[in-house]
């Protein structure tokens, strides 16, 4: 090993020379560095021998150098075979590097990174969530235009994965599908929308991020979501919250009305700020016209706590929001935090005083308590003095200018002449802006004529010109000094501004102007451009206005001017010419040549070079580079009038749905109303659907209930708190409830609420418990989301209310009645009435389902049936343990290719049942089975349900097994009926009939019914279907046709039902599936069932 | 967001470069370094530099240029942030972050780049997790690794960045169950010629380092909580609990972090623990000037200051400088004119003070300014705030650990003008 070492070190100096050669190689005649080039190929094949290697050390030493080169920039594409073999190693930092290679390379090498490929497919069916996400994530990046549908595939699937971790790498992986194939747009959005609806705070910030990337203007996506997004805010990543934030200030400016009176702005330039700060008090007490939306209030209130984070570019997005969306009252706690920012980095520091700079500009008083934070320091790097320097002019107003004058005095002294110069001009906008101070500022900037700097001289000259351009009339004598400095100063453009300033005042100085023509005369030749353009201007205004003196010498000037080498000045030459010096050629335009060269010039405005930025949305790129950076969204006005408030209440109102006990629910629910049911459930697919009995996924939502309650304005805090903290203990948190405990004095009956609630989950639960732990984890941080503690006296009272109400009807506590307290009026107090399913609404979500279709197979949520018991084991047979089984028709938790059974175990003894557990398993060939966690032991006459998964290979083999308790083991069999072996699919009639299409000849089976009419209506046809099969109904565009979608669990294959109503009450009913077995199984199960009156 | 990043040290060279999308020619860094060539100085390259279709973020650290190329709009701050992360994870992996260490570790250093970003957007940046994912070097480590052949990837998935905390890792075990935190306050002042103060602020902040079994829940209590104006926390810390009860209730991360950063409201006078005499003096006529300063201790309560050091940046017009300390060792850099002094411990009995001359470019005019004083010093034992911390307690677990608090007060960025 050693040696092997020595002799790459020896290659690898060879190959930094190889390098060089390279680059020749490519361009020049290979024949020079062909001895280096040949040494090169040898050191790679030493590095292929190693990977071919069977070691795995001498693999991972050959992939650490090949790492190193390509961190180098150096060139290993031509490793690409050798290094692909390894994809599959065992070892995991092999694979790891392998992956790193894979990704850089992989768009060069096409054809051999499809080599790969499968490798990722496998590894996305993996058990381990962990490792379903890193294969998404590498399979995702690499760029091959060919798998674009195994990774939209993959994506679609990943973004219904159970784990959040995974759907969080589904989000990252939609934008790398995005950027590869821009025409998967549609298909993206669609996941998208499915992934805005994710509860999981680990997700939040990357869809939106995905969002972001791929649809920033289908604002529509966000009503829904918003009021969740603003609560899960704070317990989003801190990346995350960057950009939630500034997609919510977009969407604030187009959702809500302007919270800015009108005048506003002006009334904020004005100098009397304090006043206006409590006239403006004033003012809004008395136009009560305006009132905030409260998910406006939510939004700026949510985001509050987050000033406080550690990452700048948190605080940074914060601060545009509130400086974007809140009332300009309230604008004012930001400061604060920006100022805090300026202890860090020299980079944020740089930004951060950017974005106040153009704040500064329109609200002085903002930063007006801050101004010693802006005082420069001589180590400060120059970009942030002159940004400060900036801040410090937009804050100077009467009452701070004399200390500010003092503190520039000492900048200009500074060795950093840029700097030096900077202040200066700061001194000239000073002295325009505040007119107290001119005289002041001038006489100080005359002082610094005399400076010894040049650089200091001429900007003081420049500075001084423009100020004595707004009042010329009584500085003769500041004049005659500037034109005695002309003999010194050599900077182009203050000699050019003393020209100019001699030239316009030149009828005040009529003896020194002269002077100074005949001097500059001599010295035209050697001037500067910029110089020589001013002395022909001096020239034409002395012509005019002292002709007797000056003629020859104008016109000595013209004509050197005549044969200047810069065409601008021989230009500027013959335009005077013709101008001034009459003959019989000149047009009428000579007799105003006076008016023209002596007119009144308006004084420069002395501006801010921030002035003009305010139209970019602060903290961005575009702001900070001052143009419009690629990909930079516009920043709306405020609608006049506000758009529909009530598109955001929808998840009000489903989740108020999904807090009825769930048995009850399901009861009440017809088979009408099928969409809106499956379209709720989607949404809350991944708490609810894993967990089978009602109890079991309420306990899942109670948190959520939690966090919901913090969004109604003025819902008891304390009492989610409470509830949470219950939660938590649940989810092994014991640490948490003892810290919570002091913090929930009020909340006790919510509390006990919600102990009560998860005692009645826990009996159910106990499989269950891994899968909602995450899910009440995530909730519990919810709770702490909710960091507001303004005590609004109407909220007190109003939690007072309820906890005597709750007092009053302890005994009718209940789900339900709790819920119904929390979502009333409280969250939409004025704009919404109590939630109820509008049918206005229904049609929207209607339409919603409609429009999700695509040729992808993504499951839906099941049509509700009622539950058929099969009888496991009697209690005959079982010594009084009876066991009795169902398909919950739920996609199993345990593997994705397995179906979920529900075993329920009764003891009908009066003794205790210890033990009960699953024995041995005799299944056949390929099958497999999750068995359910052994319960310790069964109370006479309790009862309780478990469940467990099995896969049945699509097949309607038995799975037997034994069921045993302590003392005994019973032989029992699963044989599941052909129907329970799918999982409904969703699609459009489209996708329904593209894949019937491809579905005939041997994959088509069909036969005709014959029943009464009656039979034939579209919802006893439905409801028969279901209760055999668990497919999915395919909204149907024909009466006459009813169509249902399907998919095996374990293979995937799609299974298509057709029933079309013929005349003369006889049907035909055809299925379609490449599972022809099962197919004609079904078709047989089927005909009876339809037939039957 | 992010495309690629490329380091670029003080000579000009791309050591390392990594790309997250599609991969960007180096060549677009030479826009990078036309901007740094104009810039003189590299404190003064922009950190932000537009080219025609790029746009390059840049921080500079530990005299390394860290470059990200992006290409569409993105908050630069996220960008910039980014970055200062990764270098303190360079630096919390390596202990330093330089050239040639990043150079020896290249290959975990694009480990744990590979695991920051996904596609340009930030995955794991908590240093936590990272650990957990990539071990960091350690000597015994490589020497194992060198003998068997395993690696510094973490076999253990990593489950931190699915749990409700993830800043803190699981399965800490311990021994010696200990927790130290230390209150570092800094004074950030400008003190004008006559001596009165122009303007002083006190930063502070709280590190941590807690090294305590299983999963402790701590709360931190302070005697006089008012006093901190203005907070920033760790994501552990419940905002909530600081907002009603002023009290800092946390489960810790394992090891090293940052608890909390503050300012103390500017309402309150600081008091400035030094003083600085000085008298400098250029004559128009000589090339010699006088140079005289010394230091003493004002408002310490009673603390020795220890750790004095000055520094001055002379004015170009100044050759060389002759100079005796009473105390301490003093250098004088003709090329950089940078004056550095370090003085030691202040004996308020001796005052420490620097005298000599300085000799001045023959014919040059007097410099119109006077050099300013950068001065460093260290207070043991004292925060100049007043703050003090009132009671650290633990929850959630049953063992005893050991606790201990620190104080100190710092100059920060503190300006004498003379």
């Amino acid at each position: 090993m050693s040696s092997n070492s020595f002799a790459y070190n020896e290659q690898s100096a060879g190959g930094e020379a190889t390098e060089l050669g390279q680059e020749a190689t490519s361009t020049i005649s290979p024949s020079g560095a062909f001895g280096l080039f040949s040494s090169d190929l040898k050191k790679n094949e030493d590095l292929k021998q190693m990977l071919e290697s069977n070691k795995d050390s001498a693999k991972l030493d050959a992939m650490k150098r090949i790492v190193g080169m390509i961190a180098k920039g150096k060139n290993a594409s031509e490793l690409f075979p050798a290094v692909v073999k390894n994809v599959a190693s065992k070892n995991i930092e092999i694979k790891k590097l392998v992956y790193v290679y894979l990704v850089r390379y992989a768009e060069e090498q096409q054809d051999l990174a499809l080599l790969s490929i499968s490798t990722f497919q496998r590894a996305l069916k993996d058990p381990n969530q962990l490792i379903r996400a890193s294969a998404l994530r590498v399979l995702s990046s690499i760029r091959v235009p060919i798998i674009v549908p195994i990774m939209m595939l993959a994506i679609k699937e990943a973004s219904a994965d159970l784990s959040p971790y995974v759907r969080k790498n589904a989000a990252h992986a939609i934008q790398k599908l995005y950027s590869l194939d821009p025409d998967q747009k549609e298909m993206l959005i669609e996941v998208i929308e499915k992934l805005l609806k994710d509860k999981s705070t680990l997700v939040a910030g990357s869809v939106v991020m995905a969002f972001e990337e791929v649809c920033p203007d289908r604002i529509d996506l966000i009503h829904k979501n918003y009021r969740k997004l603003c609560n899960l805010l704070v317990d989003v990543e801190e990346w995350g919250q960057v950009v939630i934030i500034h997609m919510l200030t977009r969407y604030a400016r187009t959702q809500f009305v302007s919270p800015w009176k009108e005048g506003d702005g002006l009334e904020d330039n004005e100098k009397n700020f304090y006043e206006s700060d409590d006239e403006q008090k004033e003012k809004a007490d008395k136009r009560k016209a305006y009132a905030m939306d409260p998910d406006h209030r939510l939004l700026i209130r949510n985001t509050k706590p987050l000033l406080q984070s550690r990452n700048a570019a948190v605080v940074m997005a914060v601060a545009q929001l509130y400086w974007h969306i809140a009332p300009k009252s309230e604008t004012g706690v930001i400061s604060k935090s920006l100022v805090r920012l300026l202890r860090s980095n020299r980079e944020v520091q740089y930004i951060v005083l950017q974005n106040i700079a153009t704040m500064s500009i329109q609200r002085k008083g903002m930063f007006e308590p801050y101004l010693k934070s802006f005082y420069v320091r001589s180590t400060d790097p120059t970009m942030i003095k002159t940004l400060k320097l900036e801040i410090l002019t937009n804050l100077a107003n009467e009452a701070n200018i004399s200390t500010l004058l003092r503190e520039f005095q000492t900048y200009v002294k500074s060795q950093d002449k840029q700097f030096a110069a900077a202040t200066i001009q700061t001194i000239g906008r000073c002295a325009t802006n505040i007119s107290e101070v001119t005289d002041t500022c001038l006489n100080g900037l005359v002082c610094l004529l005399s400076n010894r700097d040049e650089i200091v001289v001429a900007e003081s000259v420049v500075v001084i010109k423009k100020l004595l351009q707004m009042q010329p009339a009584q500085h003769g004598e500041i004049i005659k000094h500037m034109a005695k400095l002309l003999d010194s100063i050599t900077v182009p453009v203050a000699r050019a501004s003393i020209l100019w300033l001699i030239g316009e005042n030149c009828e005040r100085v009529p003896k020194i102007a002269p002077d100074v023509l005949r001097k500059t005369a001599k010295s035209f030749t050697s001037e500067d451009d910029l110089v020589k353009l001013q002395i022909l201007n001096l020239g034409a205004k002395l012509y005019l206005t002292n002709s007797k003196q000056t003629k020859l010498l104008t016109q000595y000037i013209l004509n050197l001017g005549k044969y200047d080498q810069n065409y601008d000045i021989r230009d500027r030459t013959r335009f005077i010419r013709q101008l001034i010096v009459p003959n019989e050629k000149s047009g009428a335009l000579s007799k105003y040549a006076k008016k023209i060269f002596l007119a009144q010039k308006p004084a420069p405005l002395l501006e801010s070079p921030f002035k003009d930025r305010d139209h970019f949305q602060l903290g961005t790129l575009s702001h900070t580079l001052n143009t419009k950076a690629t990909g930079y969204l516009e920043l709306s006005n405020w609608p006049e009038v506000a758009p529909d408030p009530s598109v955001r209440n929808v998840e009000v109102i489903e989740l108020a749905k999904e807090w009825t006990p769930a048995g009850k629910a399901k009861k009440e629910n017809s088979v009408k109303k099928f969409y809106s049911e499956s379209e709720e459930e989607e949404d809350s697919s991944d708490s609810s659907s894993d967990s089978e009995s009602g109890s079991g996924s309420e306990s899942g939502e109670l948190g959520e209930s939690g966090e919901e309650r913090d969004s109604s304005e003025d819902s008891s805090e304390d009492s989610s708190s409470g509830q949470d903290s219950e939660s938590e203990s649940e989810s092994g948190v014991q640490s948490k409830r003892a810290a919570k405990k002091n913090s929930k004095p009020k909340g006790k009956s919510g509390c006990e609420d919600g102990e009560k609630e998860n005692e009645k989950s826990k009996t159910s639960e106990s499989s269950n418990a891994e899968s909602s732990s995450i899910e009440e984890s995530s909730s519990d941080s919810e709770s702490e989301s909710d960091s507001e503690s303004e005590a609004e006296s109407r909220r007190v009272a109003k939690e007072k209310e309820k906890k005597t109400k709750q007092d009053r009807n302890p005994l009718t506590k209940d789900v339900s009645l709790l819920d119904l307290d929390d979502f009333n009026p409280v969250s939409t107090p004025v704009a919404l009435p109590t939630p109820v399913l509008s049918p206005s609404l229904t049609a929207d979500l209607e339409g919603l389902n409609l429009s999700t279709s695509s040729s992808v197979i993504s499951v839906s949520t099941p049509v509700f049936v009622p539950m058929k018991s099969h009888v496991l084991l009697h209690r005959m047979s079982g010594k009084g343990l009876a066991a009795s089984y169902y398909f919950p028709r739920q996609p199993c938790i345990f593997g994705d290719k397995m179906v979920s059974v529900q075993i329920t175990l009764n003891n009908t003894t009066d003794q205790k049942i210890e033990n009960i557990h699953i024995g041995e398993k005799k299944l056949p060939m390929g099958m497999q089975m999750h068995v359910f966690n052994p319960v310790d032991s069964l109370e006479p006459e309790g009862s309780i349900t478990v469940s467990m998964g099995i896969d049945f290979c699509d097949s309607t083999q038995t799975a037997s097994f034994q069921l045993c308790t302590k003392d005994d083991c019973f032989s029992v069999s699963i044989q599941p009926p052909v129907g329970e072996l799918l999982l409904p699919v969703a699609m459009s009639e489209k996708d329904f009939k593209k894949e019937q299409g491809m579905l005939t000849g041997m994959n088509e089976t069909s036969a005709i019914i014959v029943a009464a009419p009656q039979n034939f209506t579209p919802s006893v046809i439905l409801q028969k279907v279901v209760n055999v099969a668990n497919v999915g109904a395919v909204p149907s565009g024909q009466d006459n046709i009813q169509r249902f979608a399907a998919k095996t669990v374990h293979s995937g294959s799609l299974m298509l039902v057709t029933v079309e109503l013929k005349e003369g009450s006889t049907a035909q009913l055809i299925i379609n599936t490449e599972k022809t077995v099962i197919g004609s199984v079904l078709l047989r199960e089927l005909k009876p069932v339809l037939s039957q009156g | 967001m992010i495309h690629s990043l490329f380091l670029i040290n003080s000579s000009g060279d791309i050591f390392l470069e990594k790309h997250w999308k599609s991969v960007v020619s180096r060549s677009v860094c030479d826009y990078f370094f036309e901007a740094q060539e104009r810039a003189t100085e590299a404190e003064n390259v922009p950190p932000v530099i537009p080219t025609p279709h790029h746009y390059l973020l840049s921080v500079y650290r530990h005299k390394i240029f860290f470059v990200a190329v992006i290409q569409t709009e993105v908050p630069p701050l996220f960008v910039i942030e980014f970055l200062h992360r990764v270098v303190d994870t360079f630096q919390d992996y390596f202990g330093v972050c330089s050239e040639p260490v990043i150079k020896d570790n290249v290959v975990v250093v694009y480990e744990v780049l590979e695991e920051m970003l996904d596609n340009g957007f930030p995955l794991a940046t908590e240093s936590n997790i990272l650990k957990e994912l990539i071990k960091p070097p350690t000597i015994l480590r490589t020497v194992v690794n060198t003998i068997t052949g395993s690696t510094n990837v973490g076999d253990q998935l990593p489950t931190g960045q699915l749990s409700v905390v993830p800043w803190r890792r699981t399965g800490v075990k311990y021994t010696n169950n200990e927790a130290y935190f230390d209150v570092i306050e800094e004074i950030d002042a400008i003190i004008d010629k006559s001596g009165s103060t122009v303007t002083a602020e006190i930063q502070g902040v709280i590190d941590a380092c807690v090294k305590l079994t299983g999963m402790p829940d701590l709360t931190l209590s302070f005697m006089n909580p008012r006093l901190l104006d203005d907070v920033s926390f760790h994501p552990c810390v419940r905002f909530k609990r600081w907002e009603s009860e002023r009290i800092l209730s946390f489960i810790p991360p394992d090891g090293n972090f940052r608890l909390l950063s503050y300012h103390v409201s500017a309402q309150n006078l600081v008091a400035i623990p030094v003083y600085v005499k000085h008298s400098i003096s250029f004559r128009d006529s000589s090339s010699l000037g006088r140079f005289e300063i010394t230091v003493g201790p004002k408002q310490t309560m009673g603390k020795a200051i220890e750790g004095v050091t000055v520094a001055s940046q002379m004015p170009r017009g100044v050759l060389n400088m002759s100079l005796t300390p009473s105390q301490g060792t003093h250098t004088f850099d003709p090329v950089t004119k940078m004056l550095s002094w370090d003085v030691g411990k202040i004996n308020p009995q001796k005052l420490p003070s620097l005298k000599g001359t300085m000799s001045l470019q023959a014919g040059a005019s007097k410099p119109d300014e006077n050099p300013t004083i950068n001065l460093q010093f260290k207070i043991q034992q004292l925060a100049i705030s007043g703050l003090k911390v009132n009671r650290l307690d633990m929850y959630g677990e049953k063992y005893k650990p050991f606790k201990g608090i620190k104080y100190m007060t710092k100059a920060g960025r503190f300006q004498v003008r003379t």
